[in-house]
């Protein structure tokens, strides 16, 4: 039974080996790589559905019992992230299949693009702190090899800085595991929730403060995230959309792994740094975003702001909270992920991302300013779409928790994400294009499709949130009682040691 | 024993930490090399480290005999040594293009070279390097 | 590098190292060795060869691009995780097929498929890395 909860690792594994022995043949890379994508959907929807019926997922891998061997864990939150980001990597092949040019598929963009994949999932399910490590590496590794592909000066300069800032925070992820390991004699996460909190208190805050930069480095916070505007706009819109869909998310979600399961000891000093850096994260996220006048630049910017409104969820710790964290994680990663191949539309069809470059393709395109609109004015909040759903939750979180600066930052900078995109609607899609430019009409069909695809996808997540929201509860129901995680993990014993029911 | 270790630990990634914010990037991967050395060797000494037999279960028992070191920080060093292994043959890699294509390893250069307008007309993408 | 010595010595030597490469990593499941250290002692076998010999000897030498090296690696690697499936085991437990042959015992086992698979990656990977630093 536990094929499901290893198929999303194994089956990009899998796909990495057939990709490489296809070298020379791109054709079949394609079909490979995009079948798999999707049959890793498939897997992922699955395995939701294993969760929603029997509760969290659990494999002892080669059958050693935890908290010795490794384990595979999949609660609703991870099974929730392995959906969507099934969804995007499946979005993101089909788009690949006509954006790519041949030159960079022959230097191994499909089998390199398999392996961020099982890191992606990997990070997601494993249960485990070193191997989260291990897993991080490996879908740093081949984001090093997807945004410098093709050794363009943009993306050479971009990828120094992306790689010397991600090296270091791989240094103190690493660092503040051994101490961990050396505080508690255990890695396996279930196992440190019991065993955390018999540890110094002391000790377990500055452990748990050496966490946050590292996560929070991947995970591009305030002041950490200086990183991700400098290199997300210069690899192909292929690369960089399933960047901005979903490598600061592995971020996020260690985020909240770290502080619901882990570093709840003392809420009330973690939690409020948390909710600083929140603030601060929205704020600087859209101010630099003001400032920018590319395409995928401004995009990159509005990564970190939205980040702040999932952080913003977490630290307030509350169910209704947490509900709101997850709902934006999904609803976060399926719009910027489209936004960004939406850019890539624009740029096949205008031929620039400079904004002053662009212009003049409502007339020329009304689906495309359609497919623009929709994601857009999600991330900004517009009802009824995703997006307005995801703010609304954390905006009552946060009046409940009595929180009203935070709701203020929180409400101002959607309406200053609002400016942004009208900039882009209005540079890019409603005045005319600038003299000398002429628009393009040969944009393959097939680029379309996934864009449509992640529009509809918004769409019915805005109208019947419903379903969704009830995920994104189960999820936080989970999150608020690790006792539930620990007793799939280790055994009811260990979770009556929490003090909850398993 | 872990006071020494503990302190070597400190010289060695305060060592680390100047290379770090050097401006010159061969310096900073320099600097990297030598903190993945000093956090292995943190991981080392937080597994507390004992004199004793390799961990080993001689041929015919079912457990060691007698006290052995702790098998599991070597495992996780071994497996970051690696993997720092890769991200350091990665850097290195990266470094070299980036001085072939830019012309520079100074962080103050880098941004000021790719700002530079450049007089080819450029598509974004397109344009791939050998 | 153009040196008779080195040459000579090598082409004497990659033989035995491999050979040695193949008995680190069978030792591997009980004593020090495993198919890490032994693909790392192959990958410097055919390295220690395009020093001496030129990088397109050592490409010939090794017949077939390291990535599809690396491909059969992580195939057996991760396939050798499917035996345990097959028996209702969680994924990777180790499965083990002992019979007698030939007077001797013999034991084949899923984790010594795994080791391949990981000789396999790392002479896969580290010789990817020393051919794209050598091209030049």
């Amino acid at each position: 039974m536990s094929w499901v909860l290893v198929a999303p690792v194994v089956l990009p594994l899998l796909t990495t080996a057939a990709l490489f022995l296809l070298r020379e043949r791109l054709e079949a890379q394609r079909v490979v790589s995009t079948t798999s994508a999707a049959l890793g959907l498939v897997a992922a929807i699955v395995l939701l559905g294993r969760v929603s019926d029997g509760g969290i997922q659990v494999v002892q891998f080669g059958n050693w019992s935890a908290p010795f061997g490794i384990s595979f864990v999949a609660d609703h939150l991870s099974a929730i992230m392995v959906v969507i980001s099934g969804v995007m990597a499946t979005a993101v092949a089909v788009y690949a299949l006509r954006d790519l040019d041949p030159a960079r598929e022959r230097l191994g963009y499909h089998p390199v693009f398999h392996v961020l994949l099982a890191g992606i999932n990997g990070a997601f399910l494993t249960g485990d702190l070193f191997n989260l490590y291990v897993w991080f590496e490996v879908l740093l590794i081949s984001s090093f090899v997807l945004l410098t592909l093709g050794n363009r000066r943009e993306q050479l300069e971009g990828g120094v800085k992306y790689v010397a800032v991600n090296l270091v925070s791989s240094l103190i992820f690493l660092a503040a595991t051994g101490l961990v390991y050396g505080t508690t004699g255990t890695l396996n996460m279930a196992d440190l929730a019991v065993k955390l909190p018999q540890a110094d208190p002391a000790l377990v805050v500055t452990l748990s403060m050496l966490f946050l930069v590292a996560f929070g480095i991947k995970a591009a916070v305030f002041p950490l995230f200086f990183w991700l505007p400098a290199s997300y706009h210069t690899p192909p819109v292929a690369v960089s959309a399933i960047f901005a869909g979903m490598l600061t998310k592995v971020g996020v979600y260690a985020l909240i792994r770290a502080f619901t399961l882990l570093f709840v000891g003392d809420v009330a000093l973690t939690h409020t740094i948390l909710l600083w850096v929140a603030g601060l994260t929205m704020l600087t996220g859209v101010l630099g975003a003001a400032a920018q006048s590319e395409f995928r630049k401004i995009l990159s910017f509005h990564i970190i702001s939205q980040i702040g409104y999932m952080i913003l969820g977490l630290a307030l710790y509350t169910p209704l909270g947490l509900l709101g964290s997850v709902f934006y994680l999904v609803h976060h990663i399926v719009v910027k992920g489209n936004l960004f191949l939406v850019a890539g539309l624009a740029r096949a069809t205008g031929g620039s991302f400079e904004l002053a470059k662009l212009g003049g393709l409502y007339r020329h395109r009304p689906l495309l300013a359609v497919l623009f609109v929709v994601p857009a004015f999600s991330l900004a909040g517009f009802p009824p779409l995703s997006g307005f759903w995801a703010k609304l939750v954390v905006v009552r979180a946060g009046l409940e928790a009595r929180e009203w600066g935070f709701v203020a930052v929180a409400l101002v900078v959607g309406l200053l994400t609002i400016y942004s995109m009208t900039k882009i609607w209005q540079a890019a899609f409603w005045t005319p294009a600038p003299e000398g430019t002429t628009l393009r009409d040969d944009v393959p069909r097939l680029l379309y499709a996934p864009v449509i695809a992640l529009a509809l996808l918004t769409l019915v997540i805005g109208f019947w949130s419903g379903p969704f929201v009830a995920l994104a509860q189960a999820a936080a129901t989970e999150l608020l009682n690790p006792a539930a995680y620990v007793g799939a993990v280790l055994g009811p014993e260990a979770a009556a040691q929490l003090g909850g029911t398993p | 024993m872990e006071v020494v270790l503990a302190l070597v630990v400190g010289v060695i990634i305060a060592g680390a930490l100047y290379l770090v914010m050097q401006r010159n990037l061969l310096r900073f991967v320099f600097g990297l090399i030598l903190l993945s050395g000093g956090v292995n060797l943190l991981l080392f000494t937080a597994g507390r480290p004992i004199r004793g037999a390799p961990p080993l279960v001689p041929y015919g028992l079912s457990e060691p005999a007698g006290a052995v070191a702790n098998a599991l920080p070597q495992a996780l060093i071994l497996t970051a040594i690696v993997i720092g292994f890769g991200l350091t043959a990665f850097a290195l890699v990266l470094l070299l293009r980036a001085y072939e294509r830019l012309g520079t390893l100074s962080t103050d250069e880098l941004t000021a070279r790719v700002a530079e307008p450049r007089p080819i007309a450029d598509r974004g993408d397109g344009e791939v390097a050998p | 590098m153009n040196s008779v010595i080195l040459r000579s010595a090598t082409n004497l030597l990659i033989a035995v190292l491999l050979l040695f490469s193949v008995f680190l990593m069978l030792r591997g499941h009980d004593l020090p060795g495993g198919g890490f250290i032994g693909g790392l002692l192959a990958a410097s076998a055919v390295a220690l060869y395009a020093i001496a010999n030129g990088h397109r000897a050592a490409v010939r030498l090794l017949r077939v691009p390291p990535q599809a090296l690396i491909a059969w690696g992580l195939a057996l690697g991760v396939g050798a995780g499917f035996f345990a499936l097959l028996q209702g085991d969680p994924y990777l437990t180790g499965q083990w097929l002992i019979f007698a042959f030939a007077g001797v015992e013999w034991k084949l086992s899923s984790p010594l498929v795994f080791d391949v698979g990981v000789y396999l990656v790392v002479v896969g990977v580290v010789l990817t890395m020393v051919f794209a630093l050598e091209e030049r």
